[in-house]
């Protein structure tokens, strides 16, 4: 054997040696044993008082939007929510022990929650936002376990994941965990009251309100540093929870504790989009937590300050400069938000009044006007859809005009282009 | 300054404001009288016809903003003596009470069957829920979408 020969082995033994380690690193970071299957708690076993607690806590968590399909069985899963990456199907989350999660331990439901790995090892999408629920406490988790294990047992089974080719393969996501999951609990600050510290565990935590309302990263990774400088749900913007959210020096704990209680804070703005769940949800949380995540979202949203173009007063031009679009707001919009109209004085917002108006990014208007607005709380009066009554140019033209008529902001650029666009995307 | 418009196939010259609601102008002017006013707000379905297919609320579509897109009202889909597919589907089942939803019901349940002919139940509930009816003949409209689509499929006559 020559010496060639013999660099050549050892250089092949390196490279084996080298690939077994690597690998083996890989599958002990991949790796995530089963947790051994439990014969589904009997319910008298569970605390009354743990559940009521679990159930107020599954309502901040807002666990039955996402776990319950268009009129589904509420928490049995399979609905459909669309990623960048492709659709994922919530889980079944009733105690079913099939095809839902009543053979899981508590254990096995905190592991999930907190580090997104399934009662049998797989791992879970980060969906499931356990980059905050990693922050919440044990005891708290506890009593969301015994809530869900005090429902009524669904059998129903998600179909399959519909993902882009090969972010099926699981153990891929153990790479996401390590670059993204955060697992510090939150440490309460001693400088701010006990209600600002509880509405901060509450909005970091189970809330997950950075969820929607923080930008993320290429890889779908929420950007740490851009906390609550706004992103996008479902095609609607999720406007900054900080000093540069457009309306924030009109928000105060009072306005923001309406809008999160009700959907609609009087004078001020409505909840539209995904987030009219959310405040339906939150319709049933106690009034104190809801105060608290208020309280804590109000300081967030006057922290600094931020400098504004300044505004641009057209007010009262709007009239002679678009005489047409003037008329055809008088047909299809007047009735309700001429200033006179009963909206108004029934205390709904004006358009002056709200953010989507107001907005850099006419997103929110524009699906106001395709998608209309449902009262998330009530039967009460709604935004019809005006998707199929108007042409792309004439959105684009009466949202130049209210904006122009209503607000001092500058004039959105490109709006009949991203009309079109957003219809578009609306019919995918 | 007049506004042309096509109802059902035929070209008419309007002589109304482009703000006046397309429902007016259906009742008023052209004597279309199936699409009823009911609130007037986009809220209750009664005014309901469609624009190129689709089901609008014509309470709230100004008809200057029609332009050269083509309006179907429930004349459009049938006579008293040869009523249409879901008009004699809605007659069958007894779907009317007081009868004044139905004309927007119809309008409704024709721009689905359009497209989706053969729609699940939860379909056909999601599609006709923004029109009211305050009789409560609910069951029956569901049931007369129902024997619509099967009619067009042949199923049943």
């Amino acid at each position: 054997m020559g010496a060639t020969n013999r660099k050549l082995l050892a250089g092949a033994t390196l490279f084996g040696l080298a690939t077994v380690v690597g690998l083996g690193i890989a599958g002990w970071i991949v790796y995530e044993p089963e947790i051994p299957r439990i014969k589904p708690p009997d319910r008298a076993s569970l605390s009354p008082a743990l559940i009521r607690r679990g159930e107020q806590l599954a309502a901040v968590g807002d666990c039955i939007v996402c776990h319950t399909a268009d009129n589904g069985p509420a928490l049995a899963g399979s609905r459909a929510l669309a990623t960048p990456f492709g659709t994922l199907y919530s889980n079944n989350i009733t105690p079913d022990p099939d095809s839902g999660i009543g053979n899981w331990s508590a254990d096995a439901f905190r592991r999930a929650m907190k580090q997104g790995v399934a009662r049998d090892g797989s791992h879970l999408y980060p969906a499931l936002p356990y980059e905050h629920f990693s922050r919440v406490t044990d005891d708290d988790l506890d009593a969301v376990y015994a809530f869900l294990m005090s429902r009524d047992p669904v059998k129903k089974t998600a179909p399959p994941n519909e993902l882009m080719p090969g972010l099926g393969f699981r153990p891929l996501l153990a790479g996401w965990k390590l670059l993204f999951l955060r697992t510090a609990a939150t440490a309460s600050n001693p400088s701010e009251s006990p209600e600002w510290n509880r509405g901060r565990y509450l909005v970091d935590g189970l809330a997950h309100c950075g969820g929607c309302h923080a930008p993320r990263n290429i890889l779908g990774g929420e950007e740490w540093g851009k906390h609550f400088a706004g992103g996008v749900a479902e095609g609607w913007n999720a406007p900054p929870l900080d000093a540069s959210n457009v309306s924030s020096e009109r928000w105060n704990t009072e306005t923001l504790y309406e809008y999160l209680k009700t959907g609609t804070a009087r004078g001020h703005s409505s909840a539209a989009g995904p987030m009219g769940p959310v405040t339906e949800g939150l319709s049933r949380l106690n009034d104190d937590d809801v105060r608290s995540i208020a309280t804590y979202i109000d300081s967030t949203m006057h922290a600094g300050t931020v400098t504004r173009p300044a505004g641009r007063r057209v007010a009262g031009d709007a009239v002679q400069s678009h005489p047409a679009t003037s008329t055809l707001f008088e047909g299809a919009c007047g009735g309700c938000h001429e200033p006179a109209a009963p909206m108004a004085s029934r205390g709904r917002p004006l358009l002056s009044d709200t953010s989507d108006v107001n907005a850099p990014d006419p997103r929110n208007a524009i699906q106001a006007v395709l998608q209309g607005i449902k009262d998330p709380t009530s039967d009460a009066p709604f935004m019809p859809p005006f998707t199929d009554n108007l042409t792309d140019e004439q959105v684009a033209d009466l949202l130049a005009y209210a904006r122009s008529r209503f607000t001092s902001q500058s004039p959105w650029p490109h709006l009949a282009n991203t009309v079109r666009d957003i219809r578009k995307e609306n019919a995918r | 300054m007049t506004i042309s418009i096509t109802v059902n196939g035929a070209k008419h010259e309007i002589g109304s404001d482009p703000d006046t609601p397309l429902l007016y102008v259906l009742r008023d002017d052209l004597e279309l009288n199936g699409a009823k006013f009911g609130c007037g707000l986009g809220q209750c379905g009664a005014c309901t016809v469609h624009i190129d297919g689709k089901a609008v609320f014509s309470c709230i579509t100004p008809v200057g903003a029609i332009g050269d897109r083509s309006i179907r009202t429930l004349e459009g889909l049938g006579s008293v003596d040869a009523p249409g597919i879901v008009q004699k589907a809605f007659q069958d089942e007894q779907a009317a009470q007081c009868g004044y939803c139905i004309a927007g019901m119809i309008m409704r349940a024709q721009a689905l069957l359009e497209k989706i002919p053969d729609p699940t139940d939860e379909q056909i509930r999601e599609h006709m829920q923004p029109n009211l009816c305050r009789c409560g003949t609910h069951a029956r409209i569901l049931h007369a979408v129902r024997r619509a689509s099967d009619v067009m499929a042949g199923v049943i006559r």
